[in-house]
């Protein structure tokens, strides 16, 4: 069999298997710093320092009963949490998660890490993510359960409000960029100005990287803007009448989301595998020298995820109101005004 | 090889899936499968070799309008709506609308052929420029849109705003400011 074949069927593997994984450490995650924040331990009994603690959720969700409310449409009932997590996972695969390297040079030619390099990946991680709402509003209107259905009309609403501006703050990236393909992209953003400040395009778009930020936490359903679920008013949401590991399809679907926005926000915003730091230091040549960008890719990803639970858990719900009036009314003028801003400085600094 | 096995399973979906679209009684079916047939259309453009039409037929119809069409059917809860009644009448006594839609079925049959005929006419049926080169990637796209397309693209933009004004009139209720 071809090697270099071989060797980007591992390369896919590993992407899945760290998407598989990731849900798991993030639920543990998530638990680990709410506990921190609020001044506890968070989960501690099993394994050390509760570290096992997803592996025990995950055993207890499968041993549970599937039910099936009597009412719900049998076969979109099953279909929505295959739907949002198969979703999940394809939206990953034209996110690229490092340079290019040989393995030690086992290979004769370069292999890019990520998953497949496409000229249009960017539009075609946004294409698949804006299937994966249907996983959502199915669920919700296939449980046959008004909470449920409140969640999935919320959820469709939301999700058409800020994959606008979403959309929209991209458009900006790809203008910079001149170029549709997510490596390429992140490969514009290498080197340094002035010998010290990376290339990186949130110095020339902090706008975007807000406008980008606030709709990515919108499009994957995260405190403060759960509407979808909102325990505090719908039960569980879209989510109510779901059980054993349809239910946990859920959260893993939602988990992947956010890697794949932290992912995306990386490699747009952050420069991906280039430059550890917003300035810089004597490790990036030492990163450069054993090509190990997919270190600091990784890196970044946490540092953003980081973020994602922390502002769950400090930052206080919106209304839902207040929610598409800040979509429509701050965020997408915001966004539709970024675009003409960047358009008018391309066409002025490259003309 | 390839791609005509891409051809034949894609447009046998694309078909497929729009056939059963009209003869579902569950609104919410319907829309399920329109999604599909979008997505099997997206599947030929790509086997067209442009890329970048499939990526926005799965973001703008299959992703932003077919969400639009959920949240309508959903909001209207129309499942199974008269479903008993309609099954009484014989299709070809139905009232009104209904027969106008044969009538309109029969042209869209008619101008299918026609269009079929002109097109087996043509020496290649993709569509290329005045030089024969494809246009596929995105650069080219936007410059034959807004250079040699532009009047049609402007066309189009005022026919949708139109549409979308009529939609806001048509949906106001008489006495709201």
């Amino acid at each position: 069999m071809n090697v270099q074949l071989l060797a980007q069927f591992i390369v896919i593997f590993a992407a899945f298997f760290l998407l598989v994984n990731m849900s798991a450490v993030l639920v543990l995650a998530e638990r680990k710093v709410m506990g921190f924040m609020q001044q506890r331990y968070g989960p501690y009994l099993v394994g050390p320092h509760g570290m096992l603690q997803p592996f025990a959720d995950i055993l207890k969700l499968l041993m549970k009963e599937e039910l099936r409310p009597k009412g719900a449409d049998k076969w979109l009932f099953t279909l929505a949490p295959v739907l949002a997590v198969t979703t999940a996972f394809a939206a990953f695969a034209t996110v690229p998660f490092g340079g290019q390297t040989t393995l030690f040079g086992l290979l004769d030619q370069p292999l890019k890490l990520g998953a497949a390099d496409v000229n249009v990946g960017v539009l075609v991680i946004f294409a698949i993510t804006s299937m994966g709402v249907y996983g959502i509003v199915l669920a919700g209107w296939s449980s046959n359960s008004k909470y449920a259905l409140f969640g999935g009309l919320r959820a469709s609403a939301q999700m058409i409000s800020y994959e606008l501006s979403y959309a929209t703050a991209l458009a900006a990236i790809i203008m910079l960029a001149g170029s549709m393909s997510v490596r390429e992209m992140v490969d514009t953003q290498a080197g340094y100005w002035f010998g010290v400040i990376p290339k990186w395009y949130v110095f020339i778009q902090p706008v975007g990287f807000i406008i980008y930020f606030i709709a990515g936490v919108a499009e994957t359903n995260r405190a403060p803007f759960d509407f979808p679920e909102a325990e505090q008013e719908l039960v569980a949401g879209f989510n109510t009448e779901y059980s054993s590991v349809r239910f946990a399809l859920f959260p893993q679907a939602e988990y992947i989301n956010m890697v794949t926005v932290a992912a995306v926000a990386t490699d747009l915003f952050l420069g991906g595998w280039h430059g550890l730091l917003p300035f810089r230091t004597p490790l990036d040549g030492l990163i450069e020298y054993w090509n190990v960008g997919w270190l600091v890719f990784f890196a970044k990803i946490g540092g953003i995820l980081f973020f994602y639970i922390w502002m769950r858990w400090t930052v206080p719900r919106y209304r839902y109101d207040q929610l598409m009036k800040f979509g429509w009314k701050w965020l997408l003028p915001a966004s539709v005004l970024n675009l003409l801003a960047t358009a008018a400085a391309v066409l002025y600094f490259n003309a | 090889m390839l791609e005509s096995l891409l051809f034949y399973v894609m447009s046998g979906l694309a078909v497929g899936a729009s056939a059963l679209v009209i003869g579902q009684r569950n609104p919410m079916y319907s829309v399920m499968l329109l999604i599909v047939a979008f997505a099997a259309l997206a599947g030929l453009y790509i086997g067209l070799d442009a890329p970048f039409v499939a990526m926005a037929q799965m973001i703008i119809y299959a992703g932003a309008i077919m969400v639009l069409f959920l949240f309508v059917v959903m909001l209207l809860n129309a499942a199974q709506e008269d479903a008993a009644e309609w099954d009484r009448t014989h299709p070809l006594r139905r009232p009104g609308f209904a027969r106008i839609g044969v009538v309109l079925a029969l042209l869209f049959v008619v101008e299918l052929g026609w269009a079929l005929a002109k097109v087996a006419a043509l020496a290649s049926p993709v569509a290329g420029r005045a030089d024969g080169a494809v246009v596929g990637s995105v650069r080219e796209m936007g410059r034959v849109l807004f250079s040699q397309y532009s009047f049609a693209f402007e066309a189009t933009s005022i026919l949708i705003l139109v549409a979308m004004v009529g939609a806001v009139v048509l949906a106001r209720r008489e006495g709201d400011a």
